[in-house]
């Protein structure tokens, strides 16, 4: 073995194992343009769907006459709910425990809503159907805001659940109510707050905003007749959950259904759910014996698959006069929209929301949501933050900066007083969870010195006062966000989809010559799990990362996961990595022990093999090992050298941040220019520092959309106002700010490999930062708390409201 | 619908072919010519994601008949490696420097960066930015998508003044 004369680093280097900045894999065929993404597929005879939608939000549908659309040449088949009742399908069970109109039956509930499916020989010819379906409409009362959704007098929206006076979730309240959901202590809350010193109580709102990956959804179905087979290629961020849903719905056996996701063009928690789309081209491919492609465009993404957030939470922090936090009492208005699809774990209908009590050692807190319909699209996912946290993370941060204002105290040092301590973790908050570690006084400081906190707030006070002088008509804003998040759903006792218990998974198999191929339940969607999975197998099992394969989205090759959504999958799929890895570890040191003739308690692993202890000459490596294992296995061995790890989760993961916004905003024109951005991320071990440093600027920048304009609005009538690139802010390169990183490492002490996940973090932690940011820069002036998104326009709003334009 | 005649030369190879006069360009590329490396994105013309090349100008080929390009020379990211099948500098500038993630907007933003270089081949960081503002990407924050673009510049200005050298 030529790895004796190698040093130790040498050995180490060449594995590129977790620490490693190792280049990614993927990029070699996304550089040359041979991604394989849905819409590059072509299949035989393949056809192709389009939707007719509602123009209305609200409406009774009066007659669909698909007469004329059936005649125009290319166009093969129309499907509406008549045609999908035939097959039971014309409503669809969601993820949160409702039920969703697959096809428009009898009415609509929001703008867009799906009405028919023209399928027709390509993508032209099926655009030329839908414009010759006609739909007769009866307009209804709409409700848009989620406040007046549960007035006596509000329009029914979902006649279907007329007398029902529970849900999924418990009792209904209303005819337009979905679920109230309570976590916490509510007396002793109350207690709190009515002894408090100080209190502060605000309502916070997060608005209504979506995903939008630049990918959009899409679909290929096609069944096979002869074989009973159905095979769905689909930008699924879970394909094995979309295989099961496909089995419960199509009565098609699940070992007949082949779900792929192939190459994914982003997804950010848009990708998670099923959707009309999916279901319309199964039944439209087993109609006509033919694949089906449907591809949505992008206006029907922004409107009808999914949307983000859309919680008005009303706040309230009670504390000591010295700035010690007494209590938390939080209510949430949730706009589901007209179906109740949220994509959470069946037992929390507002995900984590109970995250809320955020970094703070909070004696008491009592959290109540209401989710309503509207005449809004439904969804309700995690947009690139685990489920309802960064929604939680908002509202702690902007609370503690609205406290912090009304004690006359610095954030910072508000902050700081009220952290849970290092020494209390594992940390139990009031609202249940098990923080698992922390070291935020150490995170927080060291953001504070990078940034220069001290300085930039004596500048803020120099500014202030020549801006009271008139010397100048900017204001700066210093906005500061210390976030905990949870994510890694989730352990079996407490977490499930559709009765799936929210583990997942990992095969390895070691090819005789020493390579290998890593199979997963995850599915990645640009987090670049080919290069980092494999840097986990590297470090474990000593093969180089270059030499481990690492396959995923394909249900029939992959062990069953729940897929990649809620940053679980570090979190969950990379510890089903190390555990499997740690099974092959384990035979192969029975191996080596053999080869050596020692016994296994004599060796210690060592980089790349298994060395005697003490008798540093005495070597196997891993490549020797694995020939062993395929050509002369250990007397009574099974031959081979392969593992599957079904990975549960003891508990959840805490990943932390510190971030600072420096901004500076012009009164007369409302514009903002973000200075200085700092975000410090502490996400336990780290496995590719490239690709952390790559998924904290994305997210930055997601935050940094979503916080200073990106929003889906409705009109009084519930039309989409701004459902294309038009309107809805994607930043480009030109307003983008500069991202600084840094990084504190506090591994998760239940992980196998400590680390907690990242690539959430910043959108969960930037929002609360450039909120905070612009509320800072107004606050001298009495504001204590204006609402999202910050854009120039809004901004200017703010500066004519307090006269400063006169 | 009948079909017009269009020839072209794609990638320097010349390529003739009946189309509706209503198809698009970017799907005349992707479905008739199975050139699947640009994508499509949003529609209206503001992502990027289907730019190629096409008569020395960036174009967005969502937004452009293909019987508009009767005659043109167009590249695509496919044409963009070297002859001998190495990667362009940009290609690999986008791989050292973590220009890329999710990979949708890479061939747009790429053939983007290519025009870029040719009307300015060392360009400040804000000519890089203004100049690939026109092709968004959800992923990336585009911090590294400039490094990936200096890179390539400094790459193929040094290979430039090498040959000049010569």
């Amino acid at each position: 073995m030529n790895t004796a004369v190698l040093t130790r680093e040498q050995r180490e280097a060449k594995l590129e194992g977790m620490g490693c900045k190792r280049k990614r894999v993927e990029d070699i065929r996304f550089t040359q343009g041979k991604g394989n993404y849905i819409d590059d597929l072509k299949l035989p005879g393949m056809l192709f769907g389009d939707f007719v939608r509602s123009q209305y939000a609200h409406a009774r549908i009066k007659r669909i006459d698909t007469s004329k659309a059936s005649k125009v040449p290319g166009v093969l088949a129309v499907l509406t709910a008549e045609e999908l009742k035939g097959v039971n399908l014309a409503w669809m069970p969601t993820l949160a425990g409702d039920v969703q109109m697959v096809l428009a039956d009898g009415k609509v509930l929001f703008q867009n809503q799906e009405i028919a499916f023209v399928v027709a020989e390509d993508r032209y010819a099926a655009a030329d159907g839908v414009e010759a379906v006609e739909v007769e409409y009866e307009e209804l009362p709409v409700i848009v805001d989620p406040f007046k959704s549960m007035a006596p007098d509000a329009p029914v929206l979902r006649e279907d659940l007329a007398g029902k006076t529970s849900g999924a979730h418990g009792a209904r309240k209303h005819h337009n109510h979905i679920f109230e959901w309570t976590v916490g202590d509510k007396a002793a809350t109350d207690a709190a707050f009515a002894s408090a010193e100080v209190t502060i109580k605000e309502l916070i709102s997060y608005h209504r905003t979506h995903p939008s990956p630049l990918e959009t959804c899409q679909c290929v179905a096609s069944f096979d007749k002869i074989k009973g087979e159905l095979t769905v290629y689909g930008t699924f961020q879970a394909p094995h959950v979309i295989r099961t849903v496909a089995s419960l719905l199509s009565k098609i056996p699940e070992h007949k259904i082949h779900v792929i996701s192939p190459d994914i063009g982003g997804g950010f928690g848009n990708k998670v759910g099923a959707y009309p789309g999916y279901i319309c081209a199964i039944v439209a491919s087993i109609v006509t014996g033919k694949p089906v492609k449907w591809v949505e465009d992008r206006i029907e993404n922004l409107t009808t698959t999914s949307f983000a957030r859309d919680y008005h939470m009303s706040t309230e922090i009670a504390a000591s006069k010295d700035g010690k936090v007494t209590g938390l009492r939080v209510h949430v208005l949730a706009d589901h929209g007209g179906f109740d699809a949220c994509a959470d774990p069946s037992k929390f209908p507002a995900g984590f929301f109970a995250i809320v009590t955020g970094s703070y050692d909070f004696p008491v807190a009592h959290v109540a949501v209401d989710g309503v319909y509207t005449n809004k699209a439904p969804g309700g996912v995690a947009y690139r933050c685990s489920l309802r946290v960064t929604e939680a993370a908002y509202a702690i941060e902007r609370g503690m900066d609205i406290l912090a204002q009304k004690l006359g105290m610095d954030p910072a040092e508000l902050r700081l007083k009220n952290f849970i301590k290092r020494e209390q973790f594992p940390y139990q908050s009031a609202l249940g969870w098990e923080y698992d570690s922390g070291d935020y006084h150490t995170a927080m400081n060291k953001a504070l010195e990078a940034v220069g906190y001290k300085a930039l707030r004596a500048e803020q006070v120099a500014k202030r006062e020549a801006f009271k002088r008139g010397e100048t008509r900017e204001l700066m804003g210093i906005g500061l966000c210390f976030f905990t998040e949870i994510v890694g759903a989730g352990p079996s006792k407490n977490c499930d989809v559709l009765g799936l218990a929210m583990f997942d998974s990992c095969e390895i198999r070691v090819h005789p010559t020493g390579s290998a191929i890593a199979r997963m339940g995850s599915k990645s969607q640009g987090q670049g799990h080919e290069t980092t999975y494999a840097q986990i197998v590297a470090s474990e099992i000593g093969i180089p990362a270059d030499d481990v394969m690492v396959e995923e989205g394909n249900t029939d090759t992959a062990p069953y996961g729940i897929g990649t959504f809620g940053s679980r999958s570090t979190p969950v799929a990379g510890a089903a990595i190390a555990m499997a890895a740690r099974k092959i570890r384990n035979k192969a040191q029975m191996i080596a022990a053999y080869l050596l003739e020692v016994h296994e308690s004599d060796l210690e692993w060592d980089i790349d093999g298994f060395r005697v202890k003490g008798l540093p000459e005495k070597f196997k490596g891993m490549k020797e090992i694995v020939w062993a294992a395929y050509h002369s296995p250990p007397p009574g061995m099974e031959p081979g050298l392969e593992a599957v790890s079904y990975y549960d989760p003891p508990n959840m993961t805490y990943p932390f941040g510190a971030y600072i916004c420096v901004m500076d905003i012009d009164i007369d024109t409302g514009v903002y220019k973000v200075r200085r951005f700092y975000a410090l991320d502490d996400c336990g071990t780290r496995i590719n520092p490239m690709i952390i440093e790559g998924q904290v600027h994305g997210g930055l920048t997601e935050a940094f959309a979503i916080a200073m304009g990106q929003e889906i609005r409705y009109d009084a009538i519930g039309n989409v106002v701004g459902g294309s690139f038009m309107d809805f802010f994607l930043p480009t390169a030109v307003e983008t700010p500069k991202w600084e990183t840094d990084h504190t490492v506090t591994p998760s002490p239940h992980h196998p490999i400590g680390a907690k996940g990242v690539g959430e973090s910043p959108n969960v932690g930037g929002v609360p930062a450039f909120s905070n940011a612009v509320n800072d820069a107004f606050s001298f002036l009495g504001t204590t708390h204006i609402q999202m998104p910050h854009d120039h326009w809004r901004n200017w709003m703010v500066a004519q409201r307090l006269g400063l334009h006169a | 619908m009948a079909k017009t005649q269009v020839r072209m030369t794609v990638n320097g190879r010349e390529v003739e072919a009946l189309v509706e006069p209503r198809t698009l360009l970017i799907h005349f590329l992707r479905e008739q010519l199975n050139l699947t490396g640009a994508h499509i994105g949003c529609d209206t013309t503001h992502c990027g994601a289907c730019t190629v090349d096409l008569d020395a100008k960036s174009v967005k080929s969502c937004t452009m008949f293909a019987v508009q390009a009767d005659g043109a020379h167009i590249t695509t990211i496919e044409g963009m490696a070297n002859a001998d099948g190495s990667l362009h500098a940009l290609q690999e500038g986008f791989r050292m420097e973590h220009g890329l993630q999710c990979g949708y907007c890479t061939p747009g933003m790429i053939m983007r960066a290519h025009r870029l270089l040719q009307e300015i081949p060392n360009p400040s960081e804000e000519q890089i930015r203004f100049g690939i503002s026109g092709n968004l990407c959800r992923c990336t924050g585009y911090q590294n998508i400039v490094k990936a673009i200096q890179y390539a510049a400094a790459k193929l200005s040094g290979a430039a003044q090498k040959e000049a050298a010569e």
